[in-house]
């Protein structure tokens, strides 16, 4: 797996997200409140709203448009809600972050 | 024939290795211990309660010279060793050169020094030996003297209390939002913090040091945020970092420590290391029992027998008198994991045990520890806790019982037994009232006071009305906030203001929520709730808040926005109009509308182009309409008497002057605004959150109207003769709405709650009380009103509407 340095931690406030854009669309990556990371799709299964717009609670993410949760760490949807967002590889090494980069420029099919 | 064993460095981990030599092999060793320090082995970890005068430095003195003569011990305190030659087995001091056949490092920690200017300043102390404390105990004899402490980790606090109890007025500054963020998370780093200030120590978290000033010795500490700190003495405590300088010289294998392998050998395997200053598997270590643990592997190896070192989990306890605080294992959250929370606010009490697998791996405490090692031995022992995992947190002694049921429990509770702490009101109480007729939970709290205070015995109360009444008593459905918490939003509001709540982790902790940092339900009402109780205090936290008001502006349905510049009572003018048709010019905006606020809505505007469209904006005189916020949006006018043939009043010139005043405050839910020029009403001001109806012999101010899900015309306030009572009497209602209002009621809605009566009586008749809420507002208007468009103009925040990178560009494979 090769990872790629795509930021900084600090760049992310904590319990919010930034996007990274790849050619498959964008690929939300979430800071939670306890510095972990986690890259989803930033497309909410149910109407494609922008995950890394919703509001961080715990390690799941509610989406802006109509409020269902996404678990982050699975990227499926949580409570009655059915529906799953692809998940990429992603973690944090010396205050950087680091994701897949052939899964980036694959995209979610991989 | 003897040999020579060196060591280097006096510390905690050199003394043990002492020890176990001595008591095995007494008689075949010569021993020599280098320490820079003037003095021999003393207890380092019990520097603080020397600090703090609870115990003298003869205390704490594991070796005195009585030990190191008796066992034939060359003693070199005072002289520093200065290089390692490994080919001729030597080491040289700054006096004499000494042979060794083997070696031991344990030269510990050296403090880390943030490289600030002043940082060399008489006065700029660390904490890590007898030197720097007797140096702060010498501080402290000046009377009024003033100490900071830079570090707000297990160190600093220690130095912080321990300087607060030699009577210096304390300061600690920490770069982090949380006091020992390694250890606690965030809800117990809340409780130090507050314990710490009871104790009069100050403290300062997200504070960065940018300076250290002073002429010549050290007067004050300077932050980044620009506050000033003067100070006596300032104390580094930031963290420390493996002394590893004399192997590095040495050629020794050195990563951030020395790197030792299970047998603690270094790459030479005639020089051992041991203690804070080694490496071992990747890790570091800075807590006395491995350290421990690592000396008695290196007398082992030394005397040719086998063992290897491995480390095990430690626990944290902080040497502050009075604060029982525990930390230990992992405690982050993470997939697959639970919380078992327990809060008990009135006793300053917080358990947090993280669960995986059935396992417990982590633990944090405060307030009551008496069960952490207990816990303790649950995590390292890997016990399987499934049986015993309803009544885990309360910890050994209720373990092996059958599982209560909680209404049994009260039942069985005897009369004299205490139902509600705050006013002291025993079960046997309750019950009398009960038999004498009560039925509610209204009717208790009105004969007996048990759960009129803080509110958190209610649902006692409710058990002993229900094992009393049986059958009888239904419990009443109050609506929670959401699940992290029983209490409604207006319990809530009253405990955040009565019990002088001041941010969110306070609310949490005092008010026993459920989860540990809320959820999207909780935490913009608790946000919205906090800074309009404490605009002073509190600091508005945008992660906490929707979309729309952390990027300022309206998401649309494809996750592009909608901008809205103000126009003040619905006027404009030709320049403000060409502005905006250069900007959706100039950034291809696919919708323009007329909004029914009366100003003009751009559609469609990706989230990149924000900050740039506002500073465009911004340049031609106009700022945010904050179409988008819980706050008010327009004041939708005629135009009165200035062209109207009907007008009887200046209706533009009130609704712009009230724009003007109102803009920029937050409020419950989203507040509108109408003033019409006449009864014909073209402002539509009847439907509005006040409406004011201008008429020949006055103003006609009107509240609470709807035209969205309710339809609802506004009810009667009160009609004044002049304009200047007319702007009083709606910023007195409009703050009234922001301190009593529950997140997201109109103020329709909040006012079928608390009735008209209520509300003229508070802004109509008691002047002295509208006075004081308008001073209120205007305070709080003082810190919030600012256009969020200006506010973003800088590169920092413009960062954050920008991607954090972008891969278009790379080639596909």
């Amino acid at each position: 797996m090769s990872w790629l340095d795509i930021g900084a931690l600090d760049d992310i406030p904590p319990r919010g997200a930034r996007v990274v854009k790849t050619q498959h669309g964008c690929v939300a990556v979430f800071r939670t409140h306890d510095d972990q990371v986690f890259a989803l799709d930033d497309r909410c299964p149910h109407r494609g709203g922008p995950l890394s717009e919703g509001i961080v609670h715990g390690h799941a993410v509610t989406c802006p448009l109509h409020g269902m949760v996404i678990g982050l760490a699975d990227g499926l949807a949580k409570g009655a809600d059915e529906g799953a967002v692809a998940t990429y590889p992603a973690r944090v090494e010396g205050g950087r972050i680091l994701l897949d980069a052939a899964r980036l420029i694959r995209g979610r099919a991989a | 024939m003897k040999q020579k064993l060196v060591l280097i460095g006096a510390g905690m981990a050199s003394g043990r290795v002492l020890e176990h030599i001595l008591a095995q092999d007494p008689e075949g060793w010569e021993m020599t211990v280098f320490n820079t320090e003037p003095r021999g082995n003393y207890n380092r970890i019990m520097l603080s309660p020397v600090l703090s005068g609870e115990k003298t430095y003869e205390e704490i003195v594991t070796h005195d010279d009585d030990f190191y003569a008796s066992h034939k011990i060359t003693c070199r305190f005072g002289e520093a060793v200065v290089q390692i030659d490994r080919e001729n087995k030597v080491v040289h001091s700054n006096k004499d050169i000494v042979p060794y056949d083997k070696l031991l490092i344990a030269t510990g920690s050296a403090p880390f020094i943030i490289p600030v200017q002043g940082k060399d300043l008489p006065g700029v102390i660390t904490y890590r030996d007898m030197d720097d404390t007797q140096a702060m105990i010498d501080a402290s004899t000046k009377p009024g003297g003033k100490a900071v402490v830079i570090g707000g980790g297990l160190l600093g606090l220690e130095a912080a209390a321990g300087l607060a109890l030699r009577g210096m007025e304390v300061t600690v500054i920490h770069l982090m939002g949380h006091l020992m963020e390694r250890q606690l998370d965030p809800a117990a780093g809340y409780l130090l913090q507050k314990d710490l200030e009871a104790r009069g120590i100050h403290v300062h978290c997200k504070g960065a040091t940018k300076a250290i000033l002073g002429q010549d010795r050290v007067e004050a500490v300077l932050l980044e945020d620009g506050t000033i700190y003067p100070a006596d003495l300032v104390c580094m405590a930031v963290g420390i970092r493996p002394e590893t300088r004399l192997a590095n010289d040495a050629h020794l294998e050195v990563g951030r420590g020395i790197v030792v392998d299970d047998q603690m050998r270094s790459s030479d395997p005639d020089i051992l290391a041991v203690g804070e200053c080694v490496e071992h598997d990747r890790q570091l270590f800075g807590l006395v029992a491995p350290l421990y643990d690592q000396a008695k592997v290196v007398a082992a190896t030394l005397l040719g027998q086998d063992a290897a070192f491995r480390p095990v989990q430690t626990a944290t306890k902080l040497k502050v008198t009075g604060v029982d605080l525990f930390s230990a294992g992992d405690f982050a959250d993470a997939p697959g994991r639970e919380d078992i929370v327990f809060r008990d606010p009135a006793r300053g009490v917080y358990k947090r045990l993280v669960i995986e697998a059935d396992r417990l791996i982590g633990a944090v405490m405060y307030g009551d520890t008496a069960d952490g090692s207990w816990f303790f031995g649950l995590i390292k022992d890997g016990t399987d806790i499934a049986p015993m995992r309803d009544t885990l947190i309360f910890g050994p002694a209720y373990q092996g019982g059958t599982s209560a049921d909680p209404l049994a429990a009260v039942a069985a509770l005897p009369p004299e037994a205490e139902i509600c702490g705050c006013n002291g009101i025993c079960k046997g109480t309750i019950v009398a009232a009960i038999e004498g007729g009560a039925t509610t939970l209204g009717e208790i709290k009105a004969r007996t006071k048990a759960s009129a205070s803080c509110g958190t015995c209610t649902g006692l109360v409710e058990q002993v009305l229900a094992s009393t009444l049986g059958n009888a008593f239904e419990m009443p459905a109050a609506q929670p906030i959401c699940d992290c918490t029983d209490l409604t939003h207006e319990d809530v509001r009253r405990l955040i203001k009565a019990q002088g709540l001041k941010s969110m982790p306070a609310v949490m902790q005092e008010l026993g929520w459920k989860t540990s940092c809320g959820c999207p339900s909780c935490r913009p009402a608790l946000n919205f709730y906090l800074l309009a109780d404490w605009p002073l205090d509190y600091t508005d936290d945008a992660q906490s808040r929707f979309v729309n008001e952390r990027n300022h502006a309206n998401i649309q349905k494809d996750g592009t926005y909608s901008v809205v510049p103000r126009m003040w009572g619905g006027m404009t003018n030709p320049r403000e109009l060409r502005a905006i048709a250069d900007a959706a010019d100039k950034y291809a905006i696919p919708g323009v509308k007329v909004t029914g606020g009366q100003r003009i809505d751009l559609l469609g505007v990706k989230k990149e182009d924000l900050p740039h469209i506002w500073a465009d904006l911004n340049k031609a005189g106009l700022v945010s309409g904050h179409a988008y916020s819980k706050g008010l949006r327009t004041v939708k006018t005629c135009v009165g008497t200035d062209f109207c043939r009907f007008g009887t009043q200046d209706s533009t010139g009130l609704g712009i002057k009230l724009e003007k005043r109102l803009w920029g405050s937050w409020t419950p839910h989203k507040v509108k605004l109408g003033v019409s020029g006449c009864p014909r009403n073209c402002a539509e001001a009847t439907c509005k959150d006040v409406g004011i109806i201008c008429v020949d012999s006055g103003y006609e101010i009107g509240v609470g109207g709807a035209a969205g899900m309710d339809l609802k015309e506004i009810e009667r306030l009160a009609k004044v003769a002049t304009e200047q009572e007319a702007i009083d009497l709606t910023v007195a209602f409009i703050q009234l709405y922001r301190e009593n209002a529950k997140y997201l009621d109109r103020p329709y809605k909040w006012l079928a709650k608390v009735g008209l009566d209520w509300v003229k009586a508070q802004v109509v008749d008691d002047l002295g009380n509208r006075a004081a809420l308008i001073a209120r507002f205007d305070l709080s208007q003082s810190i919030y009103q600012r256009d969020p468009w200006a506010d973003r103009a800088t590169p920092q925040a413009q960062m954050g509407f920008t991607p954090l990178a972008d891969m278009t560009q790379e080639a596909a494979e």
